[in-house]
């Protein structure tokens, strides 16, 4: 199945991006096939609603489980409603987040922080 | 001279400053006038005021709301917004509310007529009176982004049309919402008082009543013995000085509880009697060389 | 790296006075200034070195093409922000203009278009020691939440992997910039004053950072210009809860102290040694452990 990453850089070796709205890039994965495709965030540069943005992008392309530490309500909304799975990450690189995911060993984010329309950290 | 009442904005850029202090007594030693408070976010006017007879109005803005059964998916709606507040989920388009700006863009571009638009409320204006004030509140709700939508009611009303004075007690700063307080201002008073943060934050909003072409001038607050920077800025850039009002720990008290310094003292019934008088001269002064 | 977040809701409480001293006492290399519309702590926080500037650009604006322009008045009418007039040919006000693009969308000859406008600058101090960054908004500008979110950012990109502690001096106000700077710190320190105004802008203050549910701790400066206004405050921290780390004199000299550029810790005074125990305090409730607390 596709998963999907928020990374500061586009290689498996990048650190999670400790902001899902505004990270420079996403990591798409498909876990039978191994491959690995990346895309700029378009929502960098938005004022505000980033987080909804970005969940429609990964929406869009057809994603089942999403990896990230942090996730807003509203982006959450999005992606209940298109039945994207959402995952804690790990501290660690895309690589490893990928094998934690593989082996079953993340848990689902439970905590989703108010909109911040264009405010988050 | 103009049938329709002056119209004075108070401001002051750095908060604490004084501002309510000044337009809350100026408004009241008027006898007849009109108070409006600007400062949406932490409005302080109507807790000196009291005011009486309250009537209140809600103040909405729009929000759209799509009708399902028309919508054919096209995601127009959704490519479209700038402000990301629609969201395309399982072939439907989705509405955050409080990421919208309302400029109603969705709904006049939809093909299929699919989005309509329902109010939602951001704050409310209260309407009163406290002895011959009458007293216009705008109180924002938690959480909303912007007062704007709230100040431009209140600089509204009718009752600004009548013959007497209007001062605007304006929200700190010199971003948008200031902006907004200040359209339609006849006169601004600046209020300083003698820090170096109180004259850098004076600085920045003097330059927007310059860009603005506001006539102003400037009443000193909290005036200790010694240097005061907001004198010398005053002085520096030909700003006319309109009053000072001496650091007192009597008025400090006053103000700490609320209470309108004219109507408990005579020192400053008389201070700023003096003070109004001043400003409506520079006010008919400005209104004769820029009618 | 834990942040602190010092708001007041009302202005003039003592927030940049405050912060200063904090930064001071605590010897924090890493600290922003979040007040963008008035900032004021780089008057305390002397910086020997030019800072980076960066163009903060927000919302787009419009701007009419006067030579493409047929005046059918269509973008006037659909512009729901009285951004266009047409006093002199069809022109957008920059102050008022929100970029929502309904008048690029509705032009019928392209004759409207949305640039890019810079909306204020960011600054960083940095240098091998300290990390300070701060921002201007300019006048006039909305969206002021997000460039306060690129302070923040800016902050916490420079700072150092093993920085502790970072102080963040934020802005009056419930609104945008407010909500902005409460976002991930760790916790807040509410500078409240004695005064009717004071107490009322506090409620509206906690009630905003309550959502955000991190920890909040109350101080009050000035507290001697009305004491009876000063336990009305303790008295609604204890029956809501909320940690109350101590009260700080009026002090001219305090006043003075900033005046020349310095912090209120750099003197002997009775608001500095008074800062010292609120500083104690407020950074034992910093360090304590909460549930489910995030890295």
């Amino acid at each position: 199945m596709k998963i999907a990453i928020p990374v500061d850089e586009q290689n498996l070796k990048s650190n999670v991006c400790p902001s899902f709205g505004r990270a420079p890039h996403l990591l798409f994965h498909n876990t039978v096939t191994k491959e690995t495709y990346y895309l700029d965030n378009s929502a960098v540069a938005s004022q505000g609603g980033a987080g909804i943005r970005v969940a429609q992008v990964i929406a869009d392309h057809g994603v089942r489980a999403l990896i990230t530490p942090r996730c807003g309500e509203n982006a959450e909304e999005v992606l209940r409603k298109s039945e994207v799975l959402i995952y804690k990450s790990i501290p660690g690189t895309a690589q490893q987040n990928i094998d934690a995911f593989v082996a079953e060993q993340l848990i689902l984010l439970s905590d989703f922080h108010p909109g911040f329309h264009g405010h988050e950290k | 001279m103009k049938s329709k009442g002056v119209r004075i904005a108070i401001l002051s850029g750095k908060g604490g400053t004084g501002k309510t202090l000044v337009s809350v007594n100026l408004a009241s030693i008027a006898g007849k006038s009109v108070y409006i408070d600007c400062d949406v976010e932490e409005p302080n006017g109507h807790l000196f005021f009291k005011p009486e007879n309250i009537r209140e109005e809600l103040i909405a803005v729009k929000i759209p709301v799509i009708n399902e059964d028309l919508c054919n998916g096209c995601r127009k709606c959704v490519d479209f917004c700038k402000f990301n507040a629609l969201a395309f989920i399982k072939n439907k388009p989705y509405v955050f509310e409080e990421v919208c700006h309302s400029c109603g863009g969705c709904m006049m571009l939809c093909p299929e007529k699919a989005i309509r638009e329902q109010e939602k409320a951001i704050g409310k204006v209260q309407e009163g009176v406290s002895g011959g004030v009458r007293v216009h509140t705008g109180i924002m709700n938690a959480g909303e982004a912007s007062g704007i939508p709230i100040i431009k009611n209140l600089l509204s009303k009718s009752v600004l049309n009548k013959a007497i004075p209007v001062f605007v007690d304006c929200p700190p700063g010199s971003a948008c919402i200031v902006m907004e307080s200040i359209k339609d201002a006849d006169y601004c008073i600046l209020v300083a008082e003698p820090t170096v943060f109180g004259v850098h934050n004076l600085s920045m909003v003097y330059e927007l009543l310059r860009l603005f072409k506001k006539p102003h001038g400037v009443v000193l607050n909290k005036c200790l013995d010694g240097e005061n920077p907001a004198e010398s800025f005053c002085v520096e850039n030909n700003v006319p000085i309109l009053g000072r009002i001496p650091f007192d720990n009597d008025l400090g008290s006053l103000n700490s509880n609320a209470k309108i310094a004219i109507r408990e003292s005579e020192r400053y019934k008389v201070l700023f009697s003096s003070l109004l008088e001043t400003v409506m001269k520079e006010v008919r002064h400005e209104t004769t060389i820029n009618p | 790296m834990k942040q602190l977040l010092i708001l007041s809701g009302k202005g003039g409480t003592g927030k940049t006075t405050i912060a200063s001293a904090f930064i001071k006492l605590s010897g924090a290399k890493i600290y922003a200034d979040c007040d963008i519309d008035a900032p004021n702590l780089h008057l305390v926080m002397a910086q020997n070195i030019e800072p980076k500037r960066t163009g903060y650009f927000g919302m787009p604006k419009a701007e009419i093409a006067i030579d493409k322009c047929i005046e059918c008045g269509l973008c006037k009418e659909n512009c729901r922000f009285d951004a266009i007039s047409n006093e002199n040919g069809f022109m957008v006000d920059p102050y008022a203009c929100e970029g929502c693009g309904v008048c690029e969308a509705f032009c019928p000859v392209d004759a409207v278009s949305l640039k890019p406008a810079i909306a204020g600058e960011l600054m960083l101090y940095a240098d091998d020691n300290n990390v300070f960054s701060t921002a201007q908004l300019k006048m006039g500008s909305g969206t002021s939440g997000k460039l306060v979110t690129e302070v923040k950012k800016q902050m916490r990109t420079m700072a150092s992997p093993d920085a502790k502690l970072a102080i963040i001096d934020g802005s009056p106000g419930i609104g945008c910039p407010v909500i902005a700077s409460l976002s991930g710190v760790d916790m807040v320190l509410i500078v409240a004053e004695p005064s009717i105004s004071g107490i009322s802008d506090m409620e509206r203050i906690i009630k905003t950072a309550e959502t955000f549910r991190t920890k909040i701790g109350v101080c009050i400066n000035k507290y001697d210009t009305n004491t009876a206004n000063t336990e009305k405050i303790e008295e609604f921290c204890k029956e809501k809860g909320l940690p109350f780390t101590g009260r700080i004199p009026f002090d001219p000299e305090a006043v003075a102290t900033i005046n020349k550029g310095q912090t209120i810790v750099d003197v002997d005074c009775p608001a500095g040694a008074a800062v010292i125990e609120v500083f104690s305090s407020t950074m034992k409730l910093l360090s304590e452990e909460s549930d489910g607390a995030e890295a």
